[in-house]
């Protein structure tokens, strides 16, 4: 579905404060390989400034790379309009970025009237995913985005990222902006649309649990470059570098953490020996 | 203040209001227009936007009137041309600033995914941008409508009618009813149009449109009504042959205008009069033919026109100006109307006595010590550049005034001396003595009837005016004078009392 081949992004420094470095080039993501099969989902994680947000806006060219190539089902993203190209990409954004002056019915319907579908195919769009985002569609279609809370906005979000019936749906940390409980609501709901819909993810996370949750696969990065890219238990069970594991083995610790808190340690949490590790 | 004064007013002001609208509603439509590509333009590309501003700016610190005046020479015509053209570049600062900045504004979060659902740049622009900057861009043009408001009353001077008329006639008989007038007419305007502005902004925002139909009803009926009066003629068959009557900024001109107006009437044109114009303004409007008749002065033709430094008598200025006109600018000069308003230096009497100042000369000797004031144009006249060498004048302080408050000044003693007009009234009124000129350093300065060059070949016309000539003397101008500005005697009533004490 999407082929990363040794793909780079390159920007050039500016003046630091003392103008010594000028000129110099920093690599956001650097010689970068990854390849998404049809139907999976994997999970780009990791601190932020990784480069795993660069990566994902150079698969439907928002950025555009300096090195390397991408396809995306079976065609070179060079040699594609870009605009045509994030036409048939359902894109997810970290923040949201529904339309204010548009009713939830016109954003989810934007890419669709975009593609100069008819009115009456765009209206059963609409109402059929609104439903199954788990907006009541006669409830929520005349809304303004202002109306609605923050996890409904980022349901009309996924809704518009999957209105022209993409296959392939980019998220980019889609669930950063919503509170916990929503996030765990919305994490369920996405992993029963994948299986409905039959859809391709690739999903931007700092949130490891998140990515255990949602994850076929997780790549791992770290300034610019794929650390190790495999399953969760194989991340778990044989991990290429200090840093996966430490990264991996955080939930862990932090559930302990919150047990011990459960069962009164409270020497422990005032000793300040509170895993300053991380 | 009476009630004849108010009613001849109002008389006037149907056709100012719907002038002053067409003017208003014209210029904000095109900088409109103009502005909303050019700031697309400017937002597409944002290493334009800071010269586009930039210039916008520049235009904006020129002052309206300078800029209006401008337009003239930039384009060598009056009338409603230069000043629409001014009034648009004067309304599109605060839309095309308004709409760059609350389009760059736009949530950027918003953008991207613009961006990102697959929008070109041209679809971002108009579904995103600028219905989200909506609110900033309508502040914009509802900035951009009251200042227009407020500007085109500045473009009488440059010969377009607008409710200016009132203000610059008023100021200059010294009328308050005209120039409340003109004020409550723009004050009303730009409430109206701010409101109407306001409403469809308000439909726009809660997609009401209920609320939009009736505002464009509202605006529709309220331009209909209020540009009623002069739309028949904009559209309508003529049965009368038009002619202008051109006037500068002085009472003198305005009762002048209104005497040739009456006569043109009673021949049968339908008259237009253009009052409150420049000297050059209308020099060369008439030189165009955008002018058909106005009373200019044979001095101010000598000096400013033929640029003659010399002075020579009454005849013979007059014939060599006339010989000129012809020859240079197909102007006729029908001939003298047999009053001089010459340029004249006067004092208040007692601080003459004290001095001991009865010529040039004498005012020379103690010129150093004392300031002098003039009407606008005069310390930049040969006139005046002649005098001073003349006499070796070095005047303490030069002052100008407008040339009603000039008098005022001199009274007051705000001033010593001021370069009066020999036919104004309130010279006598106000006691005021005229200096002699022994050196003849001025140039005689008879009222001459000038005819455009197609207004020349209309016999009916000349025919009209030809009466005139010879028929108005210094005394019976001076009166006019006196009965406008101290007895505040509406205009058309002492240009009627001239033309039947004189002409009948």
């Amino acid at each position: 579905m999407i082929s990363i081949r040794e793909v780079s992004k390159k920007y050039s420094v500016g003046p630091g404060p003392n103008g010594a470095d000028e000129g110099e080039i920093a690599f956001a993501v650097e010689d970068l390989s990854l390849e998404v099969a049809a139907g999976e989902t994997v999970v780009l994680l990791g601190a932020s400034g990784c480069g795993k947000t660069t990566t994902l806006k150079m698969i439907n060219r928002l950025v555009t790379p300096s090195a390397g190539e991408i396809v995306v089902e079976g065609r070179n993203t060079r040699d594609v309009d870009p605009v045509e190209l994030r036409r048939g990409i359902g894109y997810v954004f970290q923040g949201i970025g529904l339309f204010p002056h548009w009713s939830v019915a016109e954003n989810v319907a934007a890419t669709p009237r975009l593609l100069g579908w008819d009115e009456d195919r765009i209206r059963a769009r609409v109402n059929e995913l609104l439903d199954r985002v788990g907006l009541d569609a006669a409830g929520y279609r005349d809304r303004r985005p202002s109306e609605l809370s923050g996890g409904q906005q980022q349901r009309v979000g996924v809704a518009r990222a999957l209105a022209a019936e993409s296959k392939l749906l980019l998220m980019d940390e889609p669930f950063g902006a919503v509170d916990p409980v929503t996030r765990d609501g919305l994490q369920r709901e996405l992993i029963a649309m994948r299986e409905q819909l039959d859809l391709t993810i690739l999903l931007v996370t700092h949130d490891v649990t998140e990515a255990l949750l949602l994850a076929d696969r997780i790549a791992v990065m770290d300034r610019g470059r794929i650390l190790q890219i495999d399953q969760p238990s194989q991340l778990f069970s044989d991990p290429a570098s200090e840093l996966v594991e430490r990264l991996l083995d955080m939930p862990r610790r932090q559930s302990a953490r919150v047990q011990d808190l459960i069962h009164g340690t409270v020497a422990e949490k005032t000793s300040g020996n509170v895993g300053g590790d991380e | 203040m009476n009630a004849a004064q108010f009613e001849s007013q109002l008389a006037h002001f149907p056709n100012y209001f719907a002038n002053h609208v067409l003017l208003v509603i014209a210029a904000l439509v095109f900088g409109i227009a103009l502005s909303l590509p050019l700031a697309a333009l400017a937002i597409r590309n944002p290493r334009l936007a800071g010269p586009l501003l930039g210039l916008a700016s520049i235009v904006q610190t020129i002052p309206g009137l300078a800029l209006l005046a401008l337009m003239v020479p930039l384009l060598g015509r009056i009338g409603v041309v230069p000043a629409l053209i001014a009034l648009i570049l004067y309304s599109m600062l605060p839309i095309l600033r308004n709409t760059v900045t609350g389009a760059l504004e736009v949530d950027p979060d918003v953008l991207e995914a613009a961006r990102g659902i697959g929008m070109t740049e041209e679809q971002i622009l108009v579904r995103v941008r600028f219905p989200l900057a909506a609110p900033v861009i309508v502040a914009g043009i509802r900035t951009a409508a009251v200042w227009t408001v407020g500007m085109a009353t500045l473009s009488t001077p440059v010969g377009a009618t607008s409710l200016g008329n009132y203000i610059f006639s008023g100021l200059q008989t010294q009328n308050t009813v005209a120039v409340l007038l003109g004020c409550f007419g723009a004050g009303i305007l730009a409430v109206t149009l701010d409101g109407l502005i306001r409403m469809a902004e308000l439909a726009a925002t809660r997609r009401d449109a209920r609320l939009a139909w009736i505002s464009l009803a509202c605006f529709v009926v309220s331009v209909g009504l209020s540009t009623a009066p002069i739309l028949g003629d904009l559209v309508g068959e003529r049965t009368r042959p038009r002619a202008s009557v051109g006037a500068k900024t002085f009472t003198e001109q305005y009762i002048l205008a209104a005497l040739i107006a009456e006569k043109l009437d009673d021949a049968g044109f339908d008259v237009v009069i253009r009052d409150g114009l420049g000297s050059t303004v209308i020099f060369q409007a008439l030189a165009n033919d955008e002018l058909d008749v106005y009373v200019d002065y044979s001095g101010t033709l000598w000096a400013n026109h033929l640029k003659r430094e010399e002075t020579a008598g009454a005849e013979a200025v007059l014939s060599e100006v006339k010989r000129w006109l012809l020859a240079e600018h197909g102007i006729l000069s029908l001939g003298a109307l047999g009053f001089e308003n010459a340029y004249a230096f006067a004092m208040r009497r007692d601080r003459a006595l004290e001095l001991g100042i009865e010529t040039l000369d004498d005012l020379a000797a103690h010129s150093s010590t004392l300031s002098v004031g003039g009407d606008y144009e005069f310390f930049s006249r040969p006139e005046w550049i002649a005098v001073r060498e003349a006499y070796s004048m070095q005047f303490d302080e030069e002052r100008s005034f407008d040339s009603t408050l000039m008098y005022t000044a001199v009274s007051k003693g705000h001033v010593d001396v001021i370069s009066a007009f020999s036919t104004d009234g309130r010279i006598a009124a106000f006691d005021l003595v005229v200096l002699d000129d022994p050196r003849e350093s001025l140039p005689p300065y008879d009222g001459v009837l000038l005819l455009s060059k197609s207004a020349a070949r209309n016999a009916k016309l000349v025919d009209a005016l030809l009466p005139l000539i010879g028929q108005l003397d210094d005394s019976s101008m001076r009166n006019a004078n006196r009965r406008v500005d101290l007895d505040h005697r509406p205009i058309t009533e002492v240009a009627h009392e001239l033309a039947q004490k004189r002409m009948d």
